[in-house]
């Protein structure tokens, strides 16, 4: 961690969806864990999120869908992070079929994490892949 | 022996069996320091006649279909007839959603409960920018009376009884059962149901909200006073403590802050000019049936004896039906696991049990897939089958309340009954639960609720099993339900349709009506009826009222 800057997460819930439990509580998490963590509260587009981690200066941004929307959302997100040339990694969560999560990742979700996924988990995953890390 | 000689006597008896039983912790442990449930209430040894000496049967039971209602709302309860099975279902398009609902009606089940699309929630029409990915996904697509013809085709709703999961836009879709119901030619007098109706719990805890709180307590009140007249048999709220427990919270949290919700929601109907007893027995509710089962139990025995007692003595009601508690339950979503799904029939089964000895007017028994997917049809039918076999083969139903007079259970229902108290009085100090819930105080509770739940699950101080304690290695669950992706176009060719085929003009005029009314005091049903029954759109009503009200934006608390 060369700036010595704390790693910075965008929790964001994208689309209609109102369960908000879980990315709240990995908010939690990732603060106890040393992290700056922002979060963008419920029903953000994908260009109200990226202009958020544009504008933030995020190192990660973790999504979090549990409505089944992730198909049409995840990859739309990832287009525009690409466009925008940002250096940053972006995971996602929520009720994510097995079968869904080859497509994501090959658009550039870096990870998908389901329901059981213990916070320290994540906190590792991203201490190993976002760019702050050390 | 008299009463009293028996208690000292049971004391001496105690204390001595205590001090012996203690003693022999240094050789044989217990399993840990201290018994605690989630709520923070400590649990002893074992409980006695010692744990409420001075307990008033009739104060704090009475009979059954008996102020305060401990015991249940009905004398006979399930001796007349068991809870309304009522499956929560809905997904893709009303073709699909209706194949579902007669399947489920086919199977036995004896009421219906629509699960509504997210669009359709928060008053999008399907070809709404915002409702792109969404369309079909966690429930129905409703754009119009048209679906909502779809929907019911081939149900009558004069015999069937049907729960509407809709919050924010509550009084269109109500509207749009009207109007099919008026096709099918069924008065509004005989139509029997409910609609969710609760914005509160949509600001505190599950999200689908439209406009900020004193335009939803309008509207919500506006429906009281229009069902009151016009649909009486209809439940014109279900106050709802599902999603805050779904959200995170204890058994306690969900009591309380349900209840201190329902005195939101009377304080704003007798503002509004309507006595207590007009719309008082028309209020239900929706509670959660988690995993501890006994608290479980005492949690629907408490709701109702507390709800009983502020309706009476804050509010002055004094029609039974005012003061009785009738509840819907839902088993824990939330407590099913991903992982060895099979495993959730299980839990769901128990829980499902709590609500039958909690007494519930109605309950959804999840299905075993929930932590993947909507149910299959296979799932559903388990879950199904699952509450048939508690209500006919098990015997639960034969006797009303059969856990009263357990010195636990009445611990228990006494002590979240008490800490309930506190939590709205805590509430009252703060101006009720809308300043509450802009305060953040609701969500903040709940969030430390979920968050030490997730702790100690990870710290393994609460086991999961299949989860973090005997996991297999099992491969992906491959048997998943998805939605149709082509929905959404379909959708949207119907919405195109339907703006071929109507009079827009008088739409026009139907909806610059309704704008008026909205920007007045006049309630706003027969309107939105007029609006809907001419064919405008959930979306066109919505916006309109958008346009008056604005739309509530909340502050992420975290």
């Amino acid at each position: 961690m060369g700036e010595g800057r704390k790693i910075r997460v965008l929790a964001a819930k994208p689309g209609l969806d109102g369960h908000d439990r879980g990315i709240k509580v990995i908010c939690s998490a990732l603060r106890d864990a040393g992290m700056e963590v922002i979060y963008t509260g419920l029903r953000q587009t994908p260009e109200q999120i990226v202009a958020t981690a544009e504008q933030e200066d995020v190192d990660v941004i973790a999504l979090s869908v549990l409505s089944g929307a992730h198909d049409y959302l995840f990859p739309k997100l990832m287009d525009l992070v690409k466009a925008k040339g940002m250096n940053v990694l972006v995971m996602g969560g929520g009720i994510i079929p097995e079968d869904d999560i080859p497509a994501l990742k090959q658009v550039g979700i870096a990870e998908i994490f389901g329901p059981g996924t213990k916070t320290d988990q994540i906190v590792e995953f991203i201490n190993k892949n976002a760019r702050h890390a050390s | 022996m008299s009463q009293k000689e028996n208690l000292d006597k049971l004391a001496q008896e105690f204390d001595r069996w205590n001090d012996k039983t203690k003693q022999g912790l240094a050789k044989r442990p217990e399993r840990k320091p201290d018994f605690v449930n989630t709520s923070g209430i400590p649990i002893d040894r074992a409980f006695t006649p010692l744990t409420q000496p001075d307990f008033d049967y009739m104060e704090r039971l009475g009979l059954p279909g008996q102020y305060p209602f401990t015991r249940g709302v009905q004398p006979t309860m399930y001796r007349g007839q068991f809870w309304t099975m009522r499956q929560y279902a809905g997904f893709g398009d009303a073709e699909e959603s209706n194949k579902r609902y007669r399947f489920l009606l086919e199977q036995g089940q004896t009421g219906l409960s629509v699960a509504f699309d997210l669009p359709t929630q928060i008053g999008y029409d399907s070809d709404h920018e915002l409702a792109r990915g969404e369309v079909g996904k966690v429930g129905v697509a409703i754009d119009s009376v048209k679906d909502m013809e779809i929907l019911f085709n081939q149900i009558p709703l004069d015999k069937v009884s049907t729960s509407m999961t809709i919050n924010a836009p509550a009084g269109v879709l109500l509207a749009f059962y009207m109007a099919v119901a008026d096709k099918q030619g069924v008065t509004p007098g005989k139509l029997t149901g409910t609609i969710q109706n609760d914005i509160l719990k949509e600001y505190s805890s599950r999200g689908t909200y439209i406009f900020p709180p004193q335009p939803s307590m309008r509207l919500i009140t506006d429906i009281f006073s229009f069902c009151t007249q016009h649909v009486p048999k209809w439940n014109t709220i279900s106050i709802s403590g599902y999603h805050i427990r779904e959200a995170g919270s204890t058994a306690v949290q969900e009591v309380a802050f349900t209840l201190a919700n329902g005195i939101a929601y009377v304080e704003a109907a007798i503002k509004s000019g309507l006595s207590v007893d007009t719309f008082g027995p028309r209020l239900s509710f929706f509670f959660n049936s988690h995993l501890d089962f006994l608290e479980e139990v005492a949690k629907f025995r408490a709701a109702r004896r507390l709800w009983a007692k502020i309706m009476k003595d804050r509010f002055g009601a004094k029609d039974p039906k005012s003061l009785s508690l009738r509840f819907h339950t839902q088993t824990a979503g939330c407590t099913l696991t991903a992982q060895q799904p099979k495993n959730n029939i299980v839990r769901v089964a128990f829980q499902a049990m709590a609500a039958a000895l909690g007494g519930t007017q109605s309950l959804h028994t999840n299905s075993m897939d929930e932590a993947l997917s909507l149910p299959t049809q296979e799932a559903a039918q388990i879950a199904l089958r699952s509450q048939q076999i508690i209500a006919h083969e098990t015997g639960v139903g034969d006797t009303a309340d059969p856990l009263a007079g357990s010195y636990y259970v009445e611990y228990l229902t006494d002590q979240i009954q008490a800490r309930a108290e506190e939590y709205i009085k805590r509430i009252d100090e703060m101006g009720g639960a809308v300043a509450a819930v802009e305060k953040g105080y609701i969500q903040k509770e709940i969030h430390d609720s979920a968050y030490r739940y997730q702790k100690d699950i990870e710290s393994e101080q609460r086991v999961v099993v299949g989860q973090n304690r005997f996991q297999i290695d099992e491969p992906p669950f491959k048997d998943i339900l998805r939605v149709d992706p082509a929905i959404g176009r379909k959708q949207e060719a119907r919405l195109a349709e339907l703006k071929q085929e109507r009079d827009n003009d008088v739409v026009k005029r139907s909806l610059a009506t309704l704008k008026n009314a909205a920007a007045g005091t006049d309630n706003l049903m027969p309107v939105i009826y007029e609006a809907v029954k001419i064919g405008a759109t959930l979306g066109e009503v919505c916006d309109t009222m958008r346009e008056v009200f604005g739309e509530y934006k909340a502050a992420a608390f975290i």
